[in-house]
């Protein structure tokens, strides 16, 4: 019992440090890949290649002066960055980041929680997310911070809608909430997304709304409310926003690899010439390849289109997305049916 | 008259099913965007590696001494005339005695000021000096975080007697043919006074 403590306790600070590290690290990978994609070098001052940028960022963001507006709910205005980052940082502990570890008569799976609700319990996390946005805007006593924070709540609820809905016919599918089953009935060369191409475009688009990335970053607009929901914010406060995207996007990136493309699983896993340790290592680099793609993706997406307007935005989620998923779902259970599945 | 073989109507016509699903638009656009991953960034690395300018770049800008060290300038003030941003102002003095290798006529510039904020660099003083005092060089002016020290006294215009500004790079040929011409006076050394004058006793 005292090693299970021992290990779960390692385990998920090891999570919680990689999802830092990686979080840091794609800030300056998202300059990086922006850079070349426009034909720039982007960061390179910084150590070689600039890969001390991230920290020279933080050190910079925790000296830089903090404001609180005197006007503002200051529990509040501090719950709403801290409860961005807290709940970017709790969807973690359900992720499979490979197969187990034995060692002596001890196993030791590379997964916090194998909860039979896996999926639920991420879905609940991330709709808790938006508290931390909708808090932040309306602390800040500012019309624009809270329109911005509407905005952007607003949106991802309409966006979680969809992205549930394309779970359903997943998950109809798959028979199991568990993520740990999910990835494990996805062993081979036959991903999730084979079977539902639809569901994995839907839960691809309604990822990146629920991220607030590009083409879906309104809760950032300059242009029309001056900086969206962290208008008042500076600082550390303001950084914890930008940082629990940047989780966002790993974790998310994480999800889509284990839900639809076969998670830590490498193909032909069971032909190979190893076993045991070895390959759970093996598995958890591939796991990371697939989510290092997929940040990648993110990236490549911002750098490519233009962002919606809102109405466009709206019209998207509730007008397509909805019915398209919805249709899946009809469109599953038909083929269970006649594939004699059910 | 065409221009470009990229011209396009425009058509307001109903998008087919294809456009409006505009997932074949978005894939289009991010093959574009992928393969500018593999282009050869065009920055150039400043401090490290600078930008080949050409050879009639006009840059900051040199008040130059003649072949004795003394300065051309007489302040005649036809640059600060010239000047479109009236950037270049100068109070002119008369040379004392035994000043002779300071300065190479009776009336010298006592202060001379460009402002570097105001200069456009369009060369006109440069044109306009009769004496062939001022020209610009193919040196960037250094930024500065302060608008006094932007104004260039003659402690930085005047070149340095040990290190002349070389400036054969921005002259055309037309120029220098010019300046072989020594029956223009500003175009005499004081040597070249000297030969004329001989020649001159000699007639």
């Amino acid at each position: 019992m005292a090693i299970f403590i021992l290990y779960k306790t390692i385990l998920v600070l090891l999570v919680f440090l990689i999802s830092l590290g990686v979080a840091a690290y794609s800030t300056y990978a998202e300059r990086k890949v922006a850079a070349f994609m426009q034909d720039r070098i982007g960061p390179d001052r910084a150590g070689p290649f600039g890969i001390l940028q991230p920290m020279a960022d933080g050190l910079k963001m925790f000296m830089k002066e903090e404001i609180i507006p005197t006007v503002s709910n200051k529990f509040l205005f501090i719950l709403g960055p801290s409860l961005a980052m807290l709940t970017a940082l709790m969807t973690g502990v359900v992720v499979p980041w490979g197969g187990n570890i034995n060692i002596g008569d001890y196993s030791f799976p590379l997964q916090i929680a194998d909860i039979n609700i896996g999926i639920l319990y991420v879905f609940g996390v991330v709709s808790f997310g938006v508290y931390g946005i909708m808090i932040g805007g309306w602390a800040s006593n500012n019309k624009y911070s809270m329109l911005g924070a509407l905005r952007a709540s607003s949106q991802m609820i309409s966006y979680e809608i969809a992205m549930g809905l394309a779970l359903v016919a997943l998950i109809m599918k798959t028979g199991s909430l568990s993520l740990g089953e999910i990835v494990r009935q996805q062993d081979g060369t036959m991903w999730n997304v084979v079977y539902q191409p639809l569901g994995f475009l839907i839960f691809l688009i309604c990822a990146f709304a629920e991220t607030n990335r590009a083409p879906f970053d309104l809760p950032e607009c300059e242009t029309e409310l001056v900086g969206g929901y962290h208008t008042e914010y500076s600082s550390m406060k303001l950084g914890f926003y930008l940082f629990a995207e940047y989780i966002n996007i790993f974790i998310s990136s994480a999800i889509i690899s284990s839900l639809y493309f076969g998670g830590y699983n490498i193909p032909f896993q069971n032909h190979l010439p190893i076993d045991g340790n070895v390959l759970s290592i093996l598995q958890f680099a591939f796991f990371f390849g697939k989510i290092i793609f997929f940040i990648f993706f993110f990236m490549w997406v911002r750098w490519t289109i233009p962002r919606f307007r809102y109405d466009q935005l709206m019209n998207l989620g509730w007008k397509i997305l909805i019915p398209l998923a919805i249709f899946n779902i009809l469109a599953t259970g038909v083929l269970m049916y006649a594939l004699g599945k059910v | 008259m065409q221009l470009t073989n990229r011209k396009k109507v425009v058509v307001k016509k109903e998008m087919s099913l294809v456009e409006q699903l505009y997932l074949p638009a978005i894939a289009n656009g991010m093959t574009i965007t992928f393969r500018h991953l593999f282009k050869k960034p065009a920055t150039v690395r400043y401090p490290e590696v600078k930008r080949e300018i050409s050879g009639t770049y006009r840059g900051q800008h040199v008040l130059k001494r003649d072949e004795n060290g003394a300065e051309r300038c007489t302040a005649c003030g036809l640059c600060a005339v010239a000047c479109p941003a009236e950037a270049i102002t100068m109070d002119a003095a008369e040379r004392r005695k035994g000043d002779e290798h300071l300065y190479r006529e009776e009336k010298y510039a006592a202060v001379y000021e460009i402002n570097m904020l105001r200069c456009i660099f369009c060369g006109l003083c440069e044109e306009a000096c009769p004496k062939e005092a001022i020209f610009l060089t193919d040196r960037i002016v250094p930024v500065s975080g302060n608008r006094k020290d932007m104004v260039y006294g003659k402690d930085k215009l005047v070149e340095d007697v040990n290190h002349p500004i070389d400036l054969s790079e921005r002259q055309t040929p037309e120029v220098v043919e010019f300046k072989k011409d020594k029956t223009k006076y500003h175009n005499q050394t004081w040597k070249d006074r000297g030969n004329l004058l001989n020649e001159n006793k000699h007639h």
